[in-house]
């Protein structure tokens, strides 16, 4: 047996939860706690979980994009949570990883022959027209043009910029690559091509995985192995057709069986979850999905239950799992779950079926009266009489004699947008204190701009947000207002913004 | 099934006035809703599926989009062309909507309570107290826990299953008899996409509504709906109830759609997928939209528009389809032949995108 490329030990990463004028730690996001796993050479391991189960932090950390609160990862041989700057940036050329979001995660300034060739510099590997022979080969092998060399993100789809992530990370020929999420953000036919180029250079040059994503048919298409996380903690790891025809964790049956799927004639038993995720930042007492679980038992509660390797490669972390081994391990540990899930819903009768209202008083024909909103003002009206280019020729006028005595406008339009930018930073803090992870763009935190931001609000008719568009690469920034425009960029390392990288920009 | 559709929309076309020019987002849609029954829309990002939805409630955006030609009818009345007052008395009362993103349709800054109350004080003329009752009522419907206590609660507290709760409360506070729900659950956690669907089909048959589901999830589709409309580039490609069409698609479209999805039994092999991207809006090609990207393509495919054609036997539920080739090979297999074919001319990657 060949030693794994990387293996991961113990890895936890607590996010310290700030409060009051002088930032006192009142407590701490448990975003990943105690995972350990490992990778070989060549091989795919899939790490699913749903939103705040803390499957991105682990790879970040694994990484060391962010720096882990305690464990040990070891890639290569090589320490890489005691590694130095010299030794990191070393390692990093064997490590490499792909983003989510295709729009965020490139530099919309740079052309595609900088993104591309940028780390093959920096690395000393190629310089001038040998970057751009090895830039333009890569592109190729992503199945792009070589024309595309010289060509900026904003010019290509969504598809098209996941492939420029991928050749990015495949210029220094790593080892690793940790794929956060690379296709969710795809339709589905687009999908389908970059799993097939993941595939493709999985064969071809014999890259390991460690594929993060939620898509639990994605991740069975590419892994070999499966890692199931919850809410920080890792609860069942086992090979991808293990996990799937014998899921011994009741969270991974549930999560399993909750996948929909594209046939109708197949009618299956769901195992319907209540509630939501809890908060990592109070993570229940005992087995942390026992507030969820339908086979949960007074124990369960108090608590933590042991990792326990029912067969070779497959760890459950489960108190129904506790102590079995050997054949019909499986059969076993179901009709234990069975019979709990059973003996808790006597206990607990069903909930009454839902009923609406009786509707007494009947649908009422009235008028519906108009919301109230004030009558534009005559001379609004006068201007939204006029046509197009003729309203345009006005705002350009009203512009000019705006600037030319706007001095106070543009004071209190500053002081506008640095409001906004507190907010923006409040609204961070609040979702990296909820989820653990630090949303890398403005959509990620699930808004869109205010109308502060001007034109970036806009969806286009088509429902794509072309927020996206004028991001810039890495998540928020907040620039001044040069003109009308406002820019959100972040000033964050490797995209992942912090704090302290949220500064206001004046000019 | 009953006679009269409830909705029936008719040659709908939608252009959009935009800086780059004309662009017609939707182009000839047809298909009908019936009473109580789940039509699923699906297509990818940019194939105006959203954008139907927005014309039925009257809710394009005023000054770009406008409704070029077609007609929208609810239990017999043309929506198109109506008075804004009579779209206002049937939006959130007959006819309501769930939007993908609970977050952004949510205001921040009234409680829960206030906004689902408020629907019911416009069209019911109940009174504040009345109102809240009704609202304690419908959250317990979706069943949220302690109603009492989140109805005084903003949305941030909420998580986002919650959200999206409140907002199937808020949609179902007037007994609406069409539901359109606009990807409902893309922005859910898998269990928690369970739950949510689970609630909306219980709903639905407890309530009779009729639900416009519109999706890009073809696994949903098969768990929800009992027919299916296909669109692709603002055009309805397939139309037919659910399980013949996942049997034996007759577009080449969605034939690549299912190639497109992860299966085990084809585990760590590489999927098939439709190769190129969506055409550019501004650009679309001429004659069959689908032809650069279609393995079937025909020399006539780039000259003229097929039409939806019957492609089943009188009698049996009708299954639509519009493509010349099925037009030729009425009993291809197209999703086994798709397999075995090439796109005639696979266009590079970043050909397609200028």
């Amino acid at each position: 047996m060949t030693a794994p490329l990387l293996d991961v030990l113990g890895l936890t990463k607590h996010f310290p939860v700030m409060s009051g004028v002088f930032g006192r730690v009142v407590g701490h996001v448990q975003a990943v706690d105690d995972v350990s796993f490992s990778v070989d050479p060549g091989e795919t391991l899939g790490l699913v979980g749903e939103s705040g189960s803390g499957k991105t932090t682990a790879g970040r950390a694994i990484l060391r994009l962010i720096e882990p609160t305690a464990g040990q990862v070891t890639f290569d041989g090589t320490d890489v949570t005691r590694a130095d700057a010299d030794t990191l940036r070393h390692l990093r050329r064997s490590m490499q990883i792909v983003f989510q979001d295709p729009y965020s995660s490139l530099n919309p300034r740079l052309r595609v022959l900088d993104i591309v060739g940028e780390a093959l510099e920096v690395h000393g590997l190629t310089s001038g027209a040998e970057t751009e022979r090895r830039v333009a080969e890569l592109l190729g092998r992503v199945g792009l043009s070589p024309s595309a060399l010289n060509r900026y993100p904003h010019e290509f789809s969504g598809g098209q910029r996941q492939r420029i992530g991928v050749a990015r990370a495949i210029a220094l020929e790593p080892k690793l690559v940790v794929l956060d999420e690379p296709v969710s953000a795809l339709d589905v036919s687009i999908q389908a091509q970059v799993v097939n180029l993941l595939l493709e250079l999985r064969r071809e040059m014999g890259l390991a995985y460690l594929f993060i994503a939620h898509d639990l048919s994605v991740v069975r298409h590419l892994s070999h192995r499966i890692a199931v996380m919850y809410l920080g903690e890792l609860v069942e790891v086992a090979t991808r057709d293990r996990l799937f025809s014998a899921p011994a964790h009741p969270y991974t049956r549930a999560l399993l069986s909750a996948i929909p799927v594209p046939d109708p004639k197949r009618r299956r038993q769901r195992i319907v979850l209540t509630g939501d995720v809890p908060s990592p930042l109070n993570p229940p007492a005992g087995c942390r999905f026992h507030t969820r679980c339908p086979a949960v038992m007074d124990r369960c509660r108090v608590e933590v239950p042991p990792s326990e390797e029912v067969e070779l490669g497959h760890v459950v972390r489960c108190f129904h799992a506790e102590g079995e081994q050997g054949d019909d391990w499986h059969r076993r540990v179901s009709e234990r779950i069975e019979r709990q899930v059973a003996e808790n819903a006597a206990q607990s009768p069903a909930p009454a079926p839902v009923s609406l209202p009786d509707d007494a008083g009947a649908r009422v024909e009235h008028d519906v009266p108009t919301p109230r909103r004030r009558p534009l003002p005559k001379a609004a009206r006068w201007v939204l009489a006029r046509p197009l280019r003729r309203r345009l020729a006005l705002a350009a006028a009203l512009l000019c004699s705006f600037l030319a005595g706007g001095a106070f406008g543009r004071v209190s339009r500053e002081r506008e947008a640095l409001r906004e930018l507190k907010w923006l930073r409040d609204e961070i803090r609040e979702r990296e204190r909820v989820t653990g992870d630090l949303p890398e763009t403005l959509a990620d935190l699930g808004w869109r701009l205010p109308p502060m931001f001007g034109g970036v609000e806009a969806t286009d008719p088509w429902g794509r947000a072309i927020l996206y568009r004028l991001l810039p690469p890495r998540g928020p920034r907040f620039a001044a207002p040069s003109g009308d425009r406002f820019e959100v960029r972040s000033l964050g390392r490797d995209g992942v913004p912090s704090h302290d990288d949220l500064a206001y920009r004046g000019h | 099934m009953p006679d009269e559709p409830l909705l029936t929309i008719e040659d709908l076309s939608v252009t959009f006035r935009t800086g780059a020019g004309l662009v017609r987002a939707v182009d000839g849609v047809t298909y009908d809703l019936h009473r109580g029954e789940t039509l699923a829309v699906v297509g990818e990002s940019g194939c105006g599926k959203s954008v139907t939805a927005l014309a039925v409630l009257g809710l394009l955006p005023p000054h770009s989009a406008e409704i070029a030609r077609g007609s929208i009818r609810f239990d017999g009345e043309e929506l198109v062309g109506a008075v804004p007052e009579r779209l206002r008395r049937l939006r959130g009362n007959e006819i309501s909507m769930i939007f993908q993103e609970p977050m952004t349709s949510l205001n921040p800054v009234f409680t829960i309570g206030d906004q689902i109350a408020e629907g019911i004080t416009l069209h019911r003329g109940l009174d504040a107290e009345e109102a809240r009752q009704r609202a304690c009522e419908l959250l317990e419907l979706v069943r949220i826990p302690a109603p009492e206590r989140r109805l005084d609660e903003y949305p941030h507290q909420l998580s986002g299953g919650m959200r999206q709760r409140v907002m199937i409360a808020m949609a179902l506070a007037c007994r609406p008899q069409v539901l359109i729900a606009d990807e409902p659950t893309t922005a859910l956690d898998v269990t928690v996409q369970a739950q949510i669907l689970e609630l909306l089909l219980e709903l639905q048959r407890q309530l009779g509504m009729a639900i416009l589901l519109i999706t890009h999830d073809l696994g949903v589709v098969a768990e929800t709906a009992e027919r299916v409309v296909v669109m692709y580039a603002g055009a309805v490609v397939e139309r037919s109830t659910t399980l013949p069409l996942f049997e034996r698609p007759r577009h080449p479209y969605t034939a690549g759609l299912f190639l497109s999805l992860p299966r085990h039994d084809r585990q760590g092999r590489d999927l098939k997928p439709i190769e190129g991207t969506v055409p550019d809006p501004l650009h679309q090609p001429p004659g069959c939209r689908f032809h650069p990207r279609c393995p079937f393509a025909m020399p006539v495919c780039r000259e003229e528009v097929p039409e939806l054609r019957e492609r089943q036997a009188p009698g049996d539920p009708p299954h639509l389809s519009a493509c010349f080739y099925v037009d030729e090979n009425p009993d291809a297999d197209l999703v086994a032949e798709s397999l075995s074919r090439e796109t005639p001319e696979p266009p590079t990657a970043s050909e397609v995108v200028l």
